[in-house]
């Protein structure tokens, strides 16, 4: 957590819950502090529970248990319209009835603030996008990204100090989600805005967010920095949810310090380190990242016999799948160094690596 | 520019015309039974009927001779036609009794004038009686004083054209006179009241619908599937029971003696003397209209409901809307088409509406179209019913114009 101690946090979660039907629990236990100026991503599959969250934080769910505070205050009982939070929804939720200019000033109006200011600040919000011609355009008349612009310059304009976006980029082409990422971080660095973020897609939370909150199955598997959630995932979800990741399964032998002896399904042994196994005798997962494998002569000590099975030319890189400690489907990516260390099918070869990019998991 | 030709020389665009030009009369004949269908059950019909509304050919066809007499004979002068027009009429008449068509006419002209219905049946008589070494002028004078009687002659005159706009005319309590065309004394007019009446409640009708179901296709809208498909049949379970008996219904439930006066004398919130007229008059027609055109209502609304997602009212209300200014500023704006469509559709069917006025209506809460229906089965005036309809269809596509300029045409929606 980045909460300087003493002082709460801008946004708080305090063991919030969640059901709909009073049977389930869509979000279990969900803890999060988020400071101001902070881009936070809540990262999950589809039916986390990761929207519901938002949702909560927006005021159009309620928390069946637990309390949301937002700048010290407890937000339970205030109504989304008294809270101040600005929000980009998956659909941008642009109204059609109104120009673009209109949709803008609607924040403002419903704020009685005068015409000319509203004007002005509509403008500036314009600008700010690049829309700055489109004010007498519908909604309709507008093209997908210019969709998206228009419905982040609305949340935008009436100067919120926290702003949420659900799946903002969900229904643009690869290309322009790429480029609006870029906008969108470029905005929030700099307004100094906090942003809560919610994706499926793990590309786009790895680049835009200060930390992520993976989400499963309605709890926060791990809060970390995105580097920190791809080099040291806590767990196998998330080794398993953000980047490739080749899984070996096995049983602890022995556990010394941070060291675990781990046997393989074919009875081979090696070590690891241990992050989240449960002890000796327990089955654990091993989490190798498939860049991390060294091959050849590279290998160092960790190493075993590796038998290749299938080779994919894919340019600046080959994408190898062989058969490592009884794993048919280990990923080996090698850099097309243009060495000529061209390998074959049916070769059998020495594979390594380095004890710390072995990390043993829950199974 | 220069024309593009295809390999024979003949002009492309030539060659593209007539290609297409097969392709459309290969749909047109798919579609031909149900034009014909429609040709020969409606579009004939109703306008043969129409066409009634102004066709007076009764009067040149059964006395030919006397209305081209009558052509030179000027009302104004205030004297009756000379002997040849009793001459002509005489004629006429002969031929008519022999067909049996003087009744007839006799019928038409009562229409104008009371009294004319009786006279060409006694005519009959008489005619047969006269002889020719004595003035027709005398023998008609002297059978029926009507006959000298300038008004008759007026009204011969003014109903000898094959068209008239008689009926139209009486139709807004109207009447025609040889100094030009009057309003019947207020005591007479009955169809402009009518109108008014049928257009106005129509309207009162329309709301109620508005009001009663706008909530309703709300919910149906955003409930979950489950129960807004149980409240669907609901909705749509009276589409199912026949009109007759739903109005019925009503008629248990609303008399004097009924369910809703048993209650309320019951519940002692009036007393057996003070029951409650709930039926037979205006009030009856409104609540018994207003149940059956609901689904109109409903249904319409219902389908433009559901294309509104509800990240509109949540957006709205993140961007500091009240619950109110949400919906009246984001959801109404966009349920319009719905409503236009809703009351297009309830207004048209209520104006046009016979059956439940005819039962729960008494004689306050009738329509216009229980009038036509008068005319044609009752007093068989197709004349007048044909006016009427004529009228009521005009009126409909005047208030349908309006709405198109008011409100747009393109935003109606059905879904």
């Amino acid at each position: 957590m980045s909460q300087s101690q003493g002082t709460q946090p801008f946004v708080l979660f305090d063991n919030v819950q969640k059901s709909y039907d009073g049977i389930t629990l869509v979000v279990k236990s969900f803890n999060l502090g988020i400071d101001k100026g902070e881009f936070i991503t809540l990262l999950g599959p589809s039916g986390s529970g990761k929207t519901t969250c938002l949702m909560m934080l927006a005021g159009f769910e309620t928390a069946t248990h637990g309390d949301i505070f937002l700048d010290g205050r407890s937000i339970n009982n205030i109504p989304p319209h008294k809270r101040g939070i600005g929000m980009v929804f998956q659909n941008y939720a642009l109204f059609p009835h109104m120009t673009v200019a209109e949709n803008l000033a609607f924040p403002l109006e419903v704020r009685g603030m005068s015409k000319s200011e509203r004007e002005d600040k509509v403008r500036k919000a314009l600008d700010m996008v690049q829309m700055g011609k489109f004010g007498g355009r519908r909604p309709a008349q507008l093209s997908g990204g210019q969709q998206q612009r228009i419905a982040l310059a609305r949340a935008l304009v009436f100067e919120p100090s926290l702003v949420l976006m659900d799946e903002p980029l969900g229904a643009l082409d690869k290309q322009l989600r790429e480029h609006m990422q870029f906008e969108i971080k470029h905005l929030h660095e700099h307004l100094g805005i906090t942003v809560v973020y919610v994706t499926h897609d793990q590309s786009e939370a790895l680049t835009m967010s200060d930390r992520i909150a993976v989400f499963n199955d309605g709890i926060v598997q791990q809060l970390a920095k995105p580097a920190d959630l791809y080099e040291r995932p806590s767990n196998s979800f998330v080794a398993q949810f953000i980047g490739e990741n080749n899984k070996l399964k096995g049983i602890v032998k022995d556990l010394k310090g941070d060291t675990a002896l781990v046997e393989f399904t074919n009875g081979q042994q090696a070590e690891a380190l241990a992050v989240n196994c449960e002890g000796v005798g327990k089955p654990t997962l091993c989490s190798i990242r498939p860049e991390r494998v060294r091959i050849g002569s590279q290998a160092g000590m960790y190493a075993t016999e590796g038998k290749v099975i299938e080779l994919i030319y894919l340019g600046d890189h080959i994408r190898c799948r062989m058969s490592v400690y009884g794993d048919d489907s280990f990923i080996v990516k090698i850099p097309n160094a243009g060495d000529g260390t061209m390998l074959s099918v049916g070769q059998t070869i020495r594979v390594g690596w380095d004890k710390n990019d072995c990390r043993a998991l829950d199974a | 520019m220069e024309q593009i030709q295809t390999l024979n020389g003949v002009p492309l665009k030539k060659q593209i015309a007539r290609a297409l030009f097969k392709q459309k009369m290969r749909a047109l004949l798919l579609i031909a039974p149900l034009l014909i269908f429609i040709l020969i059950t409606f579009v004939i019909p109703i306008t043969d009927m129409l066409l009634r509304s102004i066709d007076n050919s009764i009067v040149s066809e059964t006395l030919p001779q006397t209305t081209a007499s009558l052509e030179t004979w000027d009302p104004k002068a205030a004297q009756l036609p000379d002997e040849a027009t009793y001459l002509a009429l005489y004629n006429d008449l002969k031929l008519a009794i022999e067909q049996k068509n003087h009744t007839k006419l006799g019928t038409r002209l009562n229409y104008e004038s009371s009294g004319m219905s009786s006279l060409f049946r006694k005519v009959g008589k008489d005619v047969s009686k006269m002889q020719a070494s004595v003035s027709y002028k005398e023998q008609f004078l002297a059978a029926d004083k009507a006959w000298g009687d300038l008004k008759t002659w007026n009204l011969l005159k003014l109903y000898s054209p094959e068209y008239t706009t008689g009926y139209f005319l009486a139709a807004l309590d109207m009447k025609k006179t040889p100094d030009g065309i009057e309003m019947l004394p207020e005591s007479d007019r009955i169809y402009l009241n009518l109108f008014a009446r049928t257009i106005f409640m129509s309207i009162v009708i329309t709301a109620l619908c508005l009001l009663l179901g706008y909530p309703i296709a709300w919910l149906l809208a955003n409930l979950p599937m489950r129960t807004s498909n149980l409240l669907m049949i609901l909705v749509l379970l009276p589409f199912w029971t026949s009109l007759l008996v739903r109005t019925s219904a009503w008629k248990v439930l609303l008399q004097q003696q009924g369910v809703i006066n048993d209650i309320l004398v019951w519940l002692g919130v009036i007393t057996n003397a003070g029951r409650l007229e709930l039926i037979n008059n205006q009030l009856g027609t409104l609540i018994a209209m207003t149940h059956i055109l609901l689904p109109f209502m409903i249904l319409p609304l219902y389908s433009v409901m559901r294309t509104i997602p509800p990240s509109y009212m949540r957006a709205a209300k993140s961007l500091g809307a009240t619950d109110w200014t949400a919906f009246w500023r984001v959801y109404f704006p966009q349920t319009i088409a719905g409503i236009g469509a809703g009351a297009i559709l309830t207004f048209i069917l209520a104006i046009g509406y016979y059956i439940t006025p005819e039962l729960v209506g008494g004689t306050q809460g009738t329509f216009i179209s229980n009038r036509i229906a008068y005319h044609i089965s009752s007093s068989l005036n197709w004349g007048m019913a044909a006016a009427l309809g004529t009228i009521l269809l005009t009126l409909v596509l005047v208030l349908y114009w309006v709405y198109d300029r008011i409100v747009g045409i393109d935003k109606v929606k059905l879904g």
